[in-house]
């Protein structure tokens, strides 16, 4: 039985490379191609296949990677924090209400200085909200979320491809900074169906890579070394100074080396748009549609939402009339930019909420409204 | 017999357990988890599981139980060993994983974690001390608190009708089919030391064999938080709580 | 090449797995795709739409003001979709239960009686492919079959290969349904 699961796994994707996946669908893909070692998960709509995908493709007969359906968001995102703590590469996914139940959890990861993958398929809020797409818990995922002085690393996805490249992104940052990364996704990228490239199998790491590349990992003491213990208890406060000073120094290095964003149309524009995701797209269409108007707008779309690329929005936002900050929220990034630029213009916000996707033309509309008519 | 006599090797009669590490605990005189530490130093040490055990610590008064046992240590949030322990064991089956948990930790705040990590029956190792009390926050009621016992926060003493009843949640691990062994002993006489010891053996043994979720609870006295002197903790234990939490195997498959 | 196309109805008539097979046979064509549901309790009973986008070139957005070509199979989609359809665009729609006809006349629209047709054929599950086939014949982007059918292998599992031929069979009846 194992081995005809496995040929059969592995032919598929060599004979296939592009295919036609749900966002969702993509990140369990990658997730076994990029040589995770564990997934603990807990259903919520609408990142359930998620675990579904896993479950269905049984990579526990392949490469050997643990998939679990936890009891909890809460026990899932504990199960992470004991499989980070040992060197493995684990990842859960959830969407806004358990995400919230994770942040204690992702808040001892972050203190305990360990590598670990979060993807967030935002609904809307607040409470149990909505299943419908949303982009609100970008202050939770940027500005900490748990409790204590912490950074993630979110990337944020626009496109069913960039779910798959940012696991492989996300992992490689995690385990090179050790800080946990989030991929902070909505509804739209995690339900959507678009092409996509898979890449090559990465295989595990051994148990003893694993033991030489984290030599603080708790994989049992093996002779030579003392004990490793992973804590994020420290009483007494002058060491617990020295950790946080320590964190807050590779958050500033993070800043320096992994600032991602994209710009579309930017030099020659008269205005700035700034959005983050899916929504980067639609403003995207409505930036051709602006242009038949003789509206000539650009986009900055921040692919890493921690770290803000506010060098880049500052830059782009240069000799601009103003900039629309479009976003499935209230007005949560739209902070950033404003930091970023200073009042230097004028920057007005554009969303939608409780799960409504602005059209194309509503976009347009908007642009007109606030920042060509000043309509308040 | 001279001292010179006395630490001779063939004299000797007792010696430290060699992964307990030679520090001060911060545990209060008298307390049953010194005692607690020193059978699992013991055990892993005699059954050669030093380099291939990881232990999860809890949140509660034994926190700091990887400053003494000298194995690998994960220090888990309020509960949560279970789950940590789960993804420990799951992502190196060749380690022998076993939590270290309080009342509050097991049978409050991480009631789901243990009854579904034992209900999946993890091959890992539960060590439960229940002395009734929360004592590292100060003395303030447990799951298991007995009716009528003062606590910070039963100051009159725990009422039913207000707090419930103490619960049992070694009786419901047993009834769990992930379990393959659930025990409840003391650590109060040197027999009841050299039984619990024993039976912790055994639940590593189990572990090491797959066999399941194997549960030792070791019922244990809270003098500081009791307000009694470790004597008459003892004799409150043997009177009040044997009563309610009677020794003995529930289950051994 | 970019043809914006959305297909709404009821939940259960397959709107979602005829708009997959439509995006897979894009795929198939070498074609840019994308596939956008509506997603949620509609999926049973309520209504259910999905978006495709076949196109030669990068896509954009996925969520669509207007639409190049607009499917309806029930009353509520056709009301709600209709206005939609873009100057010169293509609307088609199952007749079967309609009372309110479309009001537009900058559109060219093809009434289809889907439902009956999927009653002669015999096969009452292959009905989003007699609706394929009508959407196939009517769109001026022309999807060559063969690669319809590479798109049907790649969007059923393969425990329903069996049924590919019905499938085939159900589409090329959609395609005379246009002039009817």
């Amino acid at each position: 039985m194992l081995p005809i699961i496995k040929n059969i796994y592995f032919i598929h994707i060599m004979k296939e490379e592009v295919r036609l996946m749900k966002g969702n669908e993509a990140v369990a893909h990658a997730a076994i191609l990029y040589g995770c070692d564990g997934y603990f998960g807990y259903p919520i709509t609408p990142q359930s296949e998620v675990l579904e995908t896993l479950e269905a493709l049984m990579p526990w007969e392949t490469t050997g990677m643990v998939v679990l359906q936890a009891e909890s968001e809460v026990a899932a995102i504990n199960m992470v924090y004991g499989g980070a703590a040992s060197g493995k590469a684990v990842m859960t996914s959830s969407s806004s209400p358990g995400i919230s139940l994770k942040q204690e959890g992702i808040s001892y990861i972050a203190g305990s200085e360990l590598p670990a993958l979060i993807l967030n398929v935002m609904r809307g809020g607040p409470g149990l909200g909505t299943i419908q797409p949303s982009q609100a818990d970008y202050f939770q995922a940027t500005k900490g979320g748990g409790h204590g002085d912490y950074r993630l690393i979110v990337l944020s996805p626009s496109s069913v491809q960039e779910m798959v490249d940012f696991v492989g992104l996300g992992f490689d940052l995690s385990f090179k900074y050790r800080t946990p990364a989030m991929i902070l996704a909505d509804g739209i990228v995690g339900q959507m169906m678009e092409k996509v490239v898979l890449p090559p199998q990465r295989p595990r790491r051994t148990d003893e890579e694993i033991r030489r590349q984290c030599p603080w990992a708790t994989t049992g003491r093996n002779g030579e070394r003392k004990r490793n213990v992973v804590t994020s208890l420290e009483l007494e406060s002058s060491r617990m100074e020295i950790i946080n000073h320590r964190l807050q120094a590779r958050y500033r290095e993070i800043e320096r080396n992994e600032t991602r964003w994209e710009e579309i149309g930017v030099e020659d524009a008269d205005y700035l748009i700034v959005a983050f995701g899916s929504i980067a797209r639609i403003c995207a269409k409505a930036m051709e549609m602006a242009e038949e108007k003789g509206i000539k707008a650009g986009i900055i779309r921040p692919i890493t939402l921690w770290p803000f690329p506010k060098e880049a929005v500052e830059k782009a936002a240069r000799g601009k009339k103003g900039i629309l900050c479009v976003e499935l929220n209230a007005g949560q990034m739209i902070e950033d930019v404003r930091l970023a630029v200073h009042d230097s213009l004028p920057v007005e916000h554009y969303g939608r909420l409780g799960g409504i996707i602005p059209s194309p033309q509503e976009i347009v509309d908007a642009l007109e409204e606030k920042l060509i008519n000043n309509i308040p | 017999m001279e001292i010179e006599d006395i630490i001779k090797e063939e004299n000797k009669v007792y010696s430290k357990p060699r992964l307990l590490d030679d520090v001060h605990m911060h545990y209060c005189p008298g307390c049953s988890h010194g005692v607690v530490h020193k059978l699992l130093a013991e055990v892993i040490d005699e059954m050669g599981l030093a380099e291939r055990t990881v232990g999860v610590s809890p949140v509660g008064c034994a926190v700091f139980a990887y400053n003494y046992i000298d194995v690998d240590w994960v220090e888990a949030a309020h509960g949560r060993a279970p789950a940590v322990a789960t993804a420990l064991s799951r992502l190196w089956p060749s380690n022998v994983v076993f939590t270290y948990q309080g009342d509050g930790d097991m049978a409050a705040i991480g009631t789901a974690e243990s009854i579904h990590a034992a209900n999946r029956g993890e091959n890992i190792v539960m060590i439960f001390v229940n002395n009734a009390i929360y004592g590292m926050t100060g003395g303030q009621m447990a799951p298991t608190t007995l009716i009528g016992q003062k606590t910070a926060t039963t100051p009159y003493g725990r009422r039913v009708d207000l707090n419930g009843h103490p619960l049992e949640i070694t009786d419901i691990l047993a009834r769990l089919d992930g379990t393959c062994y659930v025990t409840r002993q003391s650590v109060h006489t040197p027999a009841s030391v050299r039984k619990t010891k024993g039976c912790i053996k055994k639940a590593f043994e189990n572990a090491l064999a797959k066999k399941g979720t194997s549960v030792v609870e070791i019922v244990s006295t809270c003098n500081s938080g009791w307000k009694m002197s470790p004597v008459e903790s003892n004799e409150w234990m043997e009177r009040n709580m044997f009563e309610k939490y009677p020794l003995g195997d529930l289950k051994n498959i | 090449m970019k043809e914006e196309i959305i297909i709404a109805g009821f939940g259960g008539q397959g709107v979602l797995s005829m708009g997959k097979i439509l995006a897979y046979s894009g795929l198939m064509d070498d074609k840019e795709v994308t596939w956008m549901p509506s997603y949620g309790p509609e999926q049973r009973g309520g209504t259910a739409n999905v978006t495709v986008i076949l196109s030669d070139e990068r896509i954009s957005s996925p969520v669509l003001d207007t639409y190049d070509i607009v499917v309806a199979l029930n009353q509520q989609s056709l009301d709600k979709f209709s206005p939609r359809v873009k100057k010169g665009g293509i609307l088609i729609y199952d007749t079967s239960g309609i009372h309110k006809l479309p009001e537009r006349n900058d559109i060219t629209i093809y009434p289809v009686n889907a439902m009956e047709a999927t009653m002669e054929i015999g096969h009452p599950k292959a009905y989003n492919m007699v609706v394929m086939g009508a959407l196939l014949e009517a769109m001026p982007y022309k999807l060559p079959m063969e690669n319809v059918v590479k798109g049907l292998e790649k969007s059923l599992p393969e425990r329903h290969h069996a049924l590919i031929p019905v499938n085939r069979q159900a589409i090329e009846k959609g395609r005379t349904l246009l002039g009817s």
